[in-house]
């Protein structure tokens, strides 16, 4: 039984008729505590147990200094620049669109569609996100043939797209839209009659935005951000579809160490990458939460 | 409450000239004329889309008419963005800054204004205490009952010292026993200042108990303009009558200058109504009933259906054949008349008001 | 707001809406112009890669697996959660808590770190259980967790589960009877909501499948990459009009048929969850 499942018990308070019926309605819950228990709880234990042991089994921390190597270095590295500068053009980006959709009809068609498309291209990643782009701006893509034939060549010193900052423009495809979804919300909470009574009182725009919405909407536009930060550090497929040699960024290092001899003579490695990476997010993650009820607290 | 003009005099002449305003093929206000004198309270009364918030937006510089001008203390500001008009708002809801303290929402005006931080600070506890919440200055609008953030919103409104003070349904959102102490709260603390101030409400009882005059709108036109007392006895048009106070309408015929209906004759508000049919709006209580004993018929005579009782008077309905009219009268009056009773109307002879239209004859 | 106002925004708006809008659609139309060019420099366009795509098996197999696997993972959700979610609310509602938390836990663990995990388990699995790629299931359905739960537990608010259960079960209904006649009909809405989710999350999914050494529908579009580009991008574009569709059908559908006060608040969380699935849904599929 998990530690939830014997805290329950003890909390149980209402009396139920017959230890009998309160064990049979138990087992309503086995199902997905089972379940839960062996896709989610064992892999996680594998990743914490394994990233502390030896090939062997005995405690060690090698593997974690294991991620001192430069090469793992440069990898946290690329993967934090990339995130960050991602998410901050995507939170820019995508909070001018929230503004523009939050200031039409609420019950508008391009309310809708414009919503309904951020569904959709934020969950355009990956393999057919990276194609869409080499189809563009790649180096026979739609895009840069067409400035090429017209003067523009922006591969000057040879093809980017397929290195750091190709990688933060294509992330960025999907950040906006996350950032609108997000987003919204605490725009859509925002009430009209501050702006109105900010006026009534003589305020003009700048103080408007300076004193009243700017400080309302800061904290849920930091957590957005953060979370577009945790989601652009996850993400493994847009690189791997992109990125055929070579480990850029965390992700794909733990995908060399998963599929190569190299990598899986040294298990506890990748095991160590993967709970760093659980841990950043986690910690972002925490603090989106935390400053998302802030705001719910005076916006709703 | 309408103790007439202000003590302080800080008041200024308001003068909205032939405003008018459509959105799209909608006319909201078509030609509003209305002048406030220093120190008044006019309270815009109407039922939703009269156009009286209309009205208040544009006094306010927040919406911009197509025609007409606004004119402040002899200033026209027709032209003059909301944000420089001087003015103190308070809104039917959400209208305090939710991130700030019930305390720095009041000082927000004076920053704006840039008063230093000691007197605003000041300033802005005179006001709280003004309105009763000294206690609450360092509450959070979501830690204050929906009356206790709209009396700071009053407090913030006073605390820049405005020329117009305006009022958007300020009552509206908040329950019935709040909204009565609240406002003779706010008529209060408008005589103590003496800021002219515009009020708008769709509740009669509201406007009637506070306003200096009560301006009764419907479809953007003003349909009646004066104090409450005339509105309420002297209505202008049958739309005033109807909204204002409860009428009953009875069936007569219009002859020289008088109304019969069912053989009482009633002088007329407008002796010059021409003859033929007509509906006589006549108030309960105007009407009186006595329980019927006589041998003697009378055409007003009618069977008592249900007696509401309303403490200090009491309301009776009667059927009258061919419909129901509603008599008030004193309850110590209307023991008798209980369900089933038989009961003869007396109507007293005040003016009334003529309507024409096709409606049912006697309907309360 | 004053005229000036309202001009500068509607211009703001217009200027954002264009941006954007080209940001975004000019990589589909490249793909699409991408997929139907021809063979030689200046030779006319053709559909050839798009008839490409039925005549590849490998891509056939592939297609046909991921949307086996969508469906069997969308049918396992619906049968393990919304029975233990309503069992929760009806008889353990101190728990309600853990299961929420449980069920949002995959939202903070990346796919990509939890997949190191998941490798010694379907080790285990391919040579005990079996080594079709169906097995996915069992993975896929926690990476749909959050999202399904999000979405029935929206559902489940918007009805009172308690009085209909006990009306039901004091007529005399069976567990069964209740679950199937009584608490899904009056879910529908939610119930698609969860569905669609877990689909278009599936057929998106790219990590597990790569890093588990399966070949779905997104590793076989990267592997056909390699070896013909055009009929990938053709596959990828078809994939993605799917999730377009299937996404629409989801705002049009998720609105539950209650009482106005709790349509609202149902349908703030529903498209919440919708807003958050489209948000992080690839996160698998990233």
């Amino acid at each position: 039984m998990t530690a939830a499942g014997s805290t329950a018990i003890a909390a149980a308070g209402r009396p139920i008729a017959g230890s009998r019926r309160l064990s049979l309605s138990w087992v309503g819950l086995v199902p997905f505590f089972i379940y839960t228990g062996l896709f989610l709880f064992l892999p996680t234990l594998i990743i914490v147990v394994g990233s502390l042991t030896t090939k062997d089994g005995a405690f060690t921390t090698a593997n974690f200094s294991g991620i001192a190597q430069s090469y793992l270095v440069k990898a946290f590295g690329a993967s934090i620049v990339i995130s960050a500068a991602s998410a901050a053009v995507g939170a820019v980006g995508g909070a001018l669109l929230a503004y523009a959709v939050a200031t039409g009809n609420p019950r508008g068609v391009l309310r809708r569609t414009v919503t309904s498309a951020s569904g959709v291209f934020a969950q355009f990643g990956g393999v057919t996100l990276a194609f869409a782009f080499i189809a563009t701006v790649g180096y026979t893509g739609v895009v840069y043939l067409f400035l090429k034939d017209h003067g523009i060549d922006f591969y000057p010193k040879g093809v980017w797209l397929y290195d750091l900052p190709g990688l933060i423009l294509i992330y960025t495809y999907f950040q906006i839209p996350l950032m609108l979804i997000v987003f919204l919300p605490a725009l859509d909470g925002i009430r009209p009659q501050w702006r109105e009574a900010t006026e009534s009182l003589g305020g003009g725009t700048w103080h408007y935005w300076r004193y009243v919405a700017g400080p309302l909407l800061a904290p849920s536009f930091l957590g957005c951000t953060l979370l577009l930060f945790a989601n652009s550090f996850s993400a493994y497929a847009t690189a791997a579809a992109l990125i055929t040699q070579g480990g850029v960024i965390v992700p794909l290092q733990i995908a060399n160490l998963l599929t190569s001899e190299t990598g899986r003579a040294a298990p506890g490695l990748a095991k160590a990458l993967a709970l760093a990476m659980i841990v950043v997010v986690l910690v972002v993650t925490t603090l989106y939460t935390l400053l998302q009820r802030r705001t719910s607290q005076w916006v709703r | 409450m309408t103790t007439g003009a202000s003590a302080a005099g800080r008041g200024v002449e308001v003068r909205l000239e032939d405003l008018q305003r459509r959105y799209g093929a909608a006319t909201a206000l078509a030609g509003l004329t209305l002048t406030l004198a220093p120190g008044e309270l006019v309270a815009l009364l109407g039922p939703s889309g009269c156009g009286k918030t209309t009205a208040l937006r544009l006094l306010a510089g927040l919406e911009e008419p197509d025609s007409g001008k606004v004119v402040v203390d002899g200033v026209d500001v027709t032209n003059v963005p909301a944000n420089k008009r001087d003015i103190g708002m308070v809104f039917q809801a959400y209208s305090l800054f939710p991130h700030m303290t019930a305390i720095r929402n009041v000082e927000f005006g004076m920053q704006l204004h840039d008063v230093g931080s000691a007197e605003r600070r000041k300033r802005a506890g005179d006001m709280l205490e003004l309105v009763g919440l000294s206690a609450h200055a360092y509450k959070y609008a979501h830690q204050m009952s929906g009356g206790q953030q709209q009396r700071v919103a009053l407090a913030r409104a006073l605390a820049i010292e405005p020329k117009v003070l305006l009022l958007d349904e300020p009552l509206s959102a908040l329950d019935a026993k709040v909204r009565s102490r609240l406002r003779d709260e706010i008529r209060r603390v408008q005589l103590e200042v003496g800021t002219t101030t515009l009020f708008v409400t769709h509740d009669q009882e509201e406007a009637l108990a506070i306003a200096d005059r009560v301006g009764v709108m419907n479809a953007g036109r003003l349909e009646q303009l004066g104090p409450p007392t005339t509105i309420y006895s002297r209505p202008a048009t049958p739309f005033v009558a109807e909204f204002v106070g409860l009428t009953n309408r009875l069936a007569g015929v219009v002859k020289d200058g008088e109304v019969d209906v069912r053989g009482a004759r009633l002088p007329l508000v407008k002796p010059d109504t021409p003859n033929g049919p007509a509906i006589a709006l006549v108030r309960p209580e105007a009407v009186s009933l006595v329980v019927d004993g006589d041998t003697v018929p009378s055409p007003l005579v009618g069977t008592v259906i249900a007696t509401a009782f309303l403490g200090a008077t009491s309301r009776i309905t009667v059927d009258m054949g061919d419909g129901t009219v509603l008599a008030q009268m004193p309850t110590s009056e209307a023991g008798a008349l209980t369900a089933g009773t038989r009961v003869k109307l007396a109507l007293r002879k005040d003016p009334v008001l003529i309507a024409r239209d096709e409606s049912k004859p006697t309907e309360a | 707001m004053t005229r000036s106002r309202r001009f500068k925004l509607q211009l703001f708006r217009i200027t954002i809406f264009i941006v954007l809008g080209a940001f975004f659609l000019v990589p589909i139309g490249a793909m699409l112009e991408f997929s139907t060019r021809g063979n030689a420099i200046n030779a006319p366009r053709n559909l050839d890669a798009w008839k490409n795509i039925v005549q590849t098996p490998e891509l056939v197999s592939a297609i046909t697996a991921s949307l086996e696997l969508a469906v069997i993972t969308c049918l396992a959700m619906l049968v393990l959660l919304l029975p233990t979610m309503v069992w929760v609310r009806l008889r353990f509602p101190q728990l309600n808590r853990a299961i929420e938390f449980i069920c949002l836990i995959p939202l903070t663990v990346p796919a990509i770190a939890l997949v190191v995990g998941m490798v010694p388990i379907y080790r285990w699995i391919n040579i005990n259980l079996s080594d079709s790629i169906l097995t996915l299931a069992f993975a896929y359905l926690i990476l749909v967790l959050p999202y399904s739960y999000r979405a029935l537990d929206a559902g489940l608010s918007a009805i009172d589960l308690k009085t209909l259960s006990e009306a039901a079960r004091s007529l005399g209904a069976r567990w069964g009877t209740v679950m199937l006649r009584v608490v899904v009909p009056n879910m529908s809405s939610a119930i698609v909501n969860a569905s669609l989710i877990s689909v278009a999350l599936v057929l998106g999914e790219f990590t597990f499948a790569n890093l588990l050494a399966y070949e779905n529908l997104q590793v076989a579009i990267n592997y056909v990459s390699l070896v013909d580009a055009g009929t990938s991008i053709a596959v990828a574009v078809a994939a993605l009009l799917f999730a377009f569709a299937l996404l629409m059908i989801l705002s049009f559908v998720g609105r539950p048929p209650v009482p106005v006060a709790k349509a609202e608040d149902a349908e703030f969380r529903v498209s919440q969850t919708v807003g958050l699935s489209g948000g992080l849904i690839g996160r698998a599929g990233r």
